[in-house]
């Protein structure tokens, strides 16, 4: 069996009995990427040196007896809009950050390394974390590794991809509007969206703020947990992280949550999903409730309509001022062809944004004008609150809802390049959770006729990570899906 | 309409920065004379994916001041995203507070020369500087950045348009310094920076058929950084304005030009137009989405009420009232609070709070501005200082020799006054026959003077004291030669 077969939880265990040295491990990834990456294009840097020197520093220790992390030798990619200080470059797949080198790590990075993680390169993304398919990158598209002819999803597209084609067993991704669940569904892998707070964002270059939150991808729930235990915990650089205990998650994992109420939304199944999601999807909770859960119909009446509206303002208005600090001035790309200090500001940002950054600068600069404030932005906030208000009556209810992730498996590469809204709606399903600050989780539950992934979107309350994975590993004991590889994958291997 | 006189009506916004050791989303330090761009990092420098962490020292200190002021501290105040682009403003957005100030609805007192003012504060708020943008010499064609500043620390202070007048501006902006010096709030030096003034002026000129009062146009004038250019800018000001409304009284109004920034050139005395109602920036406020609000513990408020120490303008009135005190020397020893605090320990202790004020007035002012020190550098604590002075009280030396030969050597070694007197001999005699002798010895000596002080000229007197001291090597009561002198010369 190839390294990269394995499970991060196997190679842990591996590792820990010594079959395996974190050497080997990272070798085997970074084969798999020389090989499989030019077709599929997940990363956007590699660090073969660092990976291999962390990676050895982990042998060695082990071989001293030292005490070795959580995540001891286990090759991670991360998402290249959080910062790292190794020289490796944090583009956000920008023009306007290419040549920027990051000088701190992100809280996330420092955590891994801190586990003893073997950060092996950073994954593609659409710029900025701006749209859902990561065809916005300034760098190139990222390919399905189940049909390279289509998207993986987005924003965490390369992640999802990386983990899909068994390039990396995890990979961290950020998740705004559903950046890291509609990847993870598209790509047939585990991904999840920690409640708001959960995780620091301290280096996590923000798209909006209030919504932005780092989650594991892993191809199976128990990597994801793995993952979430080693980055989750306040921080004291993010006044916005939670001083909530972090507890473990792998422990009682394999416990299932019973009785198990499960909340579906009648909104989640509305026009415009592909029937074959609604039927497979349909299928997952029949699987629930043969495991003996009850399925409740509930309402979350602001929680699609409203909610894509709702999130484009609030997004689109944060995004606007957290990206005006992009001007040519301090770091980034410059133009060379100004005529003064405006001219200089203008043409950096013309030259260094793409179109999709540049509609969401421009949609939140609106939004956020002296007369139009109080009919968007201020509205939006109180939609947003309507919406938590949805979420907190259904959990009166229920103890999860489900439905799916995205309205339709992976399109084709260029489909929806043409028609920004119709990109929107891919996240009708995932916006709600990031609006209402909630725990929400993608988890494979099948496949297209055609062979394509399917994801089973679950979502608890703030702060039930632990329930929440439970839940997930109750349906993924009883499946395979979360065994199945794609098909280049398994050629390569 | 009324043919009343205008009345300048003037609001004065005051930004201060506050005395934090670091600054107010980093641990940077804050610090004036260092090498340009030494104290940054990623967060003050704005870089992707730093987030601010509030610096509690910032809002305790603000909390103090507003408090000083007589603000309410409203039960929860938040922080917005102020946006414009000029590259000393590495994000390209201020954290500030906009409609949800930390402060509001407070007071300062202020004395000017037509007698004491009331001045309406309508917020106290807190926010962060920018950094410093210098644009090259010799006309190149680049600017350059320092990025020190960044992040500072910075209160921002806005009357309400209470202030009537240029003496009335500069004193309330002295008034407000003198204040935040004396909480320990800010240092507050101008040259560095430490607090500029803009005030907003305007003239009330008279009323419209609803009695609705009407305005000239309002002028902020940026970044004043003296006082004497607040006086001088604002006489501008109210003189131009006159003449505008004097020029075209349908069109200079309020109503229609609204209001516009203006720069001020201190060395020729005039204001300049920067931006008009038209070019007014649309700052885009929105909640800063990274930080939490400032949601303050009623019983930390109170904390702080009660370290807030006896206010300048309190103390004051109670050195005139109580201490019989010259408005005067009471406005000198009460501008710092160290000063003051160091006052009236000496005073308590030599128990006389006029003799107290003259050695502090005279000898401890000097000495602090001759060697360029303050008050807490000063060596003598108030008790060594208050035994020489009692010294003096109880007539064993006399005030000259306390000054010019004990008050050095005790500086020079730190001796007790007392030690220092009985090494050195100095202390004086009163011995009567003593003192005669001497005295008859300077009559015999400068007789013709004696003749001169006999024939009318009082000045003689002070000349044949003079002699009869310097005679006795200082040591003789001042107050027995002049007896006997005055008996000898039969006057």
């Amino acid at each position: 069996m190839a390294v990269t077969d394995l499970t991060a939880c196997e190679i842990r265990k591996a590792i820990a009995e010594r079959r395996l040295s974190a050497v080997e491990a990272a070798e085997g990834c970074l084969r798999a990427i020389g090989r499989l990456d030019p077709k599929i294009k997940a990363f956007l840097s590699t660090d073969p040196e660092g990976a291999r020197r962390r990676a050895a520093e982990v042998d060695r220790r082990l071989a001293a007896g030292e005490n070795v992390g959580l995540l001891a030798g286990i090759p991670v990619a991360v998402k290249d809009n959080m910062c790292t200080a190794d020289g490796q470059p944090t583009t956000c797949a920008s023009r306007i950050l290419g040549g920027w080198r990051a000088p701190y790590d992100a809280h996330v990075v420092e955590r891994l390394k801190a586990e003893g993680a073997v950060i092996v390169g950073k994954t593609n993304l659409d710029e900025f974390a701006m749209g859902s398919s990561t065809e916005n990158s300034a760098y190139g598209a990222t390919r399905n590794p189940w049909d390279l002819t289509r998207v993986p999803g987005g924003s965490s597209g390369g992640s999802a991809a990386a983990v899909a084609a068994r390039l990396v067993p995890i990979a961290l991704g950020s998740d705004t509007g559903g950046s890291i669940r509609q990847p993870a569904a598209l790509c047939g892998v585990v991904g999840m969206k920690p409640t708001y707070g959960r995780v620091s964002r301290y280096g996590l270059v923000a798209f909006a703020s209030s919504l932005d939150q780092i989650g594991p991808f892993g191809r199976t729930v128990a990597d994801a947990a793995l993952l979430l235990r080693a980055t989750a915990g306040h921080d004291r650089r993010d006044s916005t992280s939670v001083r909530e205990p972090v507890p473990d998650y792998l422990e009682g994992l394999e416990e299932p949550v019973r009785p198990l109420r499960i909340g579906v939304p009648r909104e989640f199944f509305s026009a415009g999903i592909d029937p074959e999601v609604e039927s497979v999807v349909r299928e997952a909770l029949a699987v629930y409730e043969r495991l003996g859960a009850a399925l409740v119909p509930i309402m979350l009446p602001h929680s699609t309509d409203y909610a894509i509206a709702t999130y484009y303002i609030v997004a689109t208005s944060e995004a606007s001022s957290n990206l005006a600090r992009y001007d040519g001035v301090h770091y980034g790309y410059r133009s060379s062809d100004h005529t003064d200090m405006i001219d200089m500001y203008m043409r950096s940002r013309a030259q260094g944004f793409g179109d999709e950054v540049k509609r969401r600068i421009m949609l939140g600069t609106y939004a956020l004008s002296s007369g139009y404030y109080d009919a968007y932005y201020k509205k939006a906030l109180a939609v947003r609150r309507l919406i938590r208000r949805d979420f907190e009556q259904a959990f009166a209810k229920v103890d999860c809802i489900m439905g799916p992730t995205s309205p339709t498996p992976a399109f084709r590469v260029g489909e929806r390049t043409a028609d920004p809204l119709a990109m929107y709606l891919s996240d009708v399903y995932t916006v709600s959770a990031n609006l209402a600050a909630i725990a929400g989780i993608s988890i494979p539950c099948g496949f297209t006729a055609g062979g394509l992934p399917i994801g089973l979107q679950i979502i608890t309350d703030v702060f039930t990570e632990d329930r929440l994975l439970r839940i997930a590993r109750m349906y993924e004991r009883e499946t395979g899906w979360t065994k199945r590889a794609p098909p280049i994958a398994e050629d390569a291997a | 309409m009324s043919a009343a006189e205008p009345v300048p009506t003037i609001g004065l916004e005051v930004h201060m920065h506050l005395k934090t050791r670091t600054k107010m989303f980093c641990g940077c330090k804050v610090e004036y004379d260092v090498r340009p761009n030494s104290n940054v990092c990623p967060v003050c420098l704005g870089m992707p994916g730093v987030l601010p962490v509030m610096n509690g020292k910032a809002l305790e200190l603000a909390v103090r001041m507003a408090l000083a002021l007589g603000c309410t501290i409203p039960g929860l105040a938040k922080w917005d995203r102020k946006h414009y682009y000029y590259p000393d403003l590495p994000k390209n957005y201020q954290i500030s507070e906009y409609d949800q100030p930390l402060g509001v609805k407070g007071h300062l007192d202020i004395e000017t020369s037509q007698g004491p003012r009331r001045i309406g504060i309508i917020r106290v708020h807190l926010e962060e500087d920018a950094g410093k943008l210098m644009h090259a010499e010799g006309g190149g064609n680049y600017s350059v950045v320092d990025l020190n500043r960044t992040g500072t620390p910075l209160l921002e202070i806005v009357s309400e348009p209470d202030v009537h007048g240029a003496e009335e501006a500069r004193v309330y902006a002295e008034t407000l310094r003198q204040l935040a010096v004396y909480l320990g709030v800010g240092d507050c030096n101008m040259q560095l920076g430490q607090m500029r003034c803009e005030p907003n002026i305007s003239l009330c000129i008279g009323a419209d058929a609803q009695g609705k009062p009407r305005y000239t146009p309002i002028s902020e004038i940026k970044n004043l950084n003296s006082f004497r250019s607040v006086e001088r800018a604002v006489t501008f000001e109210i003189a131009r304005h006159r003449e505008e409304y004097e020029a075209d009284p349908a069109g200079y109004t309020l109503e229609k030009q609204g209001k516009s920034t203006r720069g001020w050139r201190d060395d020729e005395g005039v204001s300049f137009l920067q931006r008009s109602k038209e070019e007014a920036h649309d700052y885009r406020y929105f909640p800063e989405p990274d930080l939490v609000p400032f949601v303050p513990d009623r019983q930390w408020v109170e904390e702080i009420r009660r370290t807030i120490p006896d206010l300048p303008e309190i103390r004051r009135r109670r050195l005139i009232n109580d201490a019989g005190l010259s408005e005067y020397d009471a406005g000198v020893l009460t501008a710092d609070r160290l000063i003051a605090d160091y006052y009236e320990a000496f005073a308590e202790y030599v128990r006389d709070a006029k003799i107290a004020a003259n050695w502090m007035m005279q000898d401890v002012m000097q000495i602090l501005n001759d060697r360029k020190i303050a008050i807490s550098e000063f060596p003598l604590t108030p008790q060594a200082f208050g035994d020489l002075v009692n010294l003096v009280a109880s007539a064993v030396i006399n005030r000259n020799t306390a000054r010019d030969v004990v008050l050095p050597k005790m500086l020079a070694t730190g001796k007790p006054a007392g030690e220092i007197v009985k090494e050195e001999g100095l202390a004086q005699t009163s011995d009567e026959s003593a003192i005669e002798a001497i005295v008859d010895q300077v009559l015999a000596a400068n007789a013709k003077i004696a003749e001169d002080y006999k024939g009318g000229k009082k000045a003689a007197f002070g000349r044949l004291m003079g002699e009869s001291m310097k005679a006795s090597g200082g040591k003789a009561n001042p107050q027995v030669v002049k007896a006997i002198l005055t008996r000898k010369l039969g006057g």
